[in-house]
């Protein structure tokens, strides 16, 4: 098993294989199962990836009405041709918002690496698919990719937001996401690490503050500038852009910054945003409580 | 390695909001029905830290539920989790605690019915993750991902070899093992990781030991 992203690259580099083929020959030794098996669990997750981004662009709302509704916003303007970023960052942030606010309506999602960050790996992944046209096959290996660089900050730091704040969750994710294009487009294993550590590089310190403790406010923006941070770490490393600082290194950072970071910044809606007076008049509102 | 396979990293498929509070959540529930074999009667609930903070607003209350009465964390029975505990007389009773806990999603669950009762410390780790912390007060740390024995054992000498003959004997290979007690001389808790599956055969030959009192098998989902 590899444990970190070094290795996981040597790994590719030696045997002369992809990033997503490491990974699922890996899960295959672990859970004694066939290629075929593993290949379609992917599938699956791949299949509710779909419809959460098709059900939140037709459009939904939480039961708080807090979020709901900004993704058939974003495909508007997208059609309207008058978007500043490129199309693949529009449809990217429209994606990853589509997916976290079907998760806020507590609709059904593949957690990437977690819940609360479920947009930003599918939301990338479909946009590029709709720029590059990928098969089926390329969508799933998009997965596998994602998978090994997440298994190795969930091992090595945390993925859990009580534990690490957002930079573990949504700074995970965005990092993920950054590797799996990066190898999509053609990249080599070392770029895809590149784009993994200046993803999450620029993630680092990130609290998590929801309001009133709901995965809605700030999650579902936060999801869709983890998208366009992937991009544009993944266009960094393609661009042949190397991280000064090791891919493993920076997961370590995550780790300690992780530690240090008070209790009510890690998932219990008593500080940062949470804790702004509207914040609290939204708790109040929604709970009838401080 | 706490996390062992890719799915733990691109998965579950699950009911929002959150991984760890709602289908961690879900996942201690169905854990502890699984271990205590059948829907209880009662249940108290004890919520720690970020669990307890911010528990309404991420579902983890009808989530817990929901694993209580066997549905998983992409069940959407569990939106309406309290309805079906009502129609089960399944009754549920949430405690919140200031008190700090070694991880910040901790929920202890209490399992009652008529005499029968379980007690379990989980704590949900990310991404949907959980460990069994403590099962009855006896810590013990499994993933759930293999398969385990938990032995409930009088105190004495022997006894750990009796029930370890009885796994050789049968060809399975322990991968991992480890005893607690509360107090010397009182029951302990074997816990022990396999590498294969095990028979109910072998089961029973090792609830039969002279000094074990109650055997819990967990097995890989």
């Amino acid at each position: 098993m590899f444990n970190s992203i070094a290795q996981l690259i040597d790994m590719a580099n030696s045997e002369n294989k992809s990033i997503s083929e490491i990974m699922m020959e890996q899960e295959m030794r672990v859970s004694k199962r066939s290629y075929l098996e593993v290949y379609q669990d992917m599938e699956r997750n791949l299949d509710v990836m779909q419809n959460a981004v098709d059900e939140g662009s037709g459009g939904v709302a939480s039961k708080t009405g807090l979020t709901g509704h900004d993704a058939v916003k974003m495909k508007e303007y997208i059609e309207s041709g008058k978007g500043l970023s490129g199309d693949m960052n529009l449809l990217a942030i429209a994606y990853a918002v589509s997916t976290n606010e079907v998760n806020a309506a507590m609709g059904k999602i593949c957690a990437t690496p977690t819940a609360g960050s479920a947009g930003v790996v599918p939301g990338v992944l479909f946009a590029l698919n709709e720029q590059r046209d990928l098969t089926k096959e390329d969508m799933v290996r998009f997965l596998f990719v994602s998978g090994a660089f997440g298994f190795v900050v969930a091992n090595n730091a945390s993925i859990s937001g009580a534990a690490g704040g957002c930079q573990a969750e949504v700074g995970s994710a965005s990092a993920m996401a950054a590797a799996s294009l990066v190898e999509a487009a053609g990249g080599t294993p070392e770029q895809s690490g590149h784009a993994f550590a200046i993803a999450l590089k620029n993630m680092l310190g990130l609290v998590c503050d929801p309001v009133a403790g709901l995965v809605e406010v700030p999650c579902v923006k936060r999801n869709a500038a983890g998208a366009s941070n992937a991009l544009t770490a993944a266009d960094m490393a393609l661009a042949g852009i190397e991280s000064r600082i090791p891919a493993d290194e920076v997961v370590e950072a995550m780790y300690k910054i992780g530690l240090t970071m008070p209790s009510a910044l890690r998932e219990t809606g008593r500080g940062g945003l949470a804790a702004t007076p509207t914040g609290n008049r939204l708790m109040q509102e929604i709970f009838g409580e401080e | 390695m706490k996390y062992k396979s890719v799915f733990d990293i691109i998965g579950p498929v699950m009911v929002g909001p959150s991984s760890s509070h709602t289908a961690g959540a879900a996942r201690i529930g169905l854990l502890g029905r699984k271990l205590f074999g059948h829907t209880p009667d009662h249940v108290d609930i004890h919520l720690y830290g970020s669990f307890k903070d911010t528990y309404q607003g991420h579902g983890t209350d009808v989530a817990l539920i929901g694993g209580l009465l066997g549905f998983d964390t992409d069940d959407s029975r569990i939106i309406k989790a309290k309805e079906y505990a009502d129609e089960q007389n399944l009754h549920v009773n949430f405690m919140l605690h200031e008190e700090e806990r070694s991880h910040p999603n901790t929920a202890v669950v209490d399992l009652v019915k008529g005499d029968d009762r379980l007690k379990l410390e989980g704590i949900s780790i990310g991404g949907g993750k959980i460990e069994l912390v403590s099962i009855n007060d006896y810590e013990i740390n499994i993933s759930g991902n293999y398969h385990s024995l938990l032995v409930f054992h009088e105190d004495t000498f022997g006894t750990i070899a009796r029930v370890t003959t009885v796994l050789g004997n049968n060809e399975i290979n322990v991968s991992q093992m480890n005893v607690s007690r509360k107090e010397k001389g009182d029951i302990a808790l074997m816990t022990i990781e396999l590498d294969e599956e095990i028979s109910e055969s072998v089961i029973q030959e090792v609830e039969q030991i002279d000094g074990v009192e109650r055997v819990i098998e967990m097995a890989d989902d």
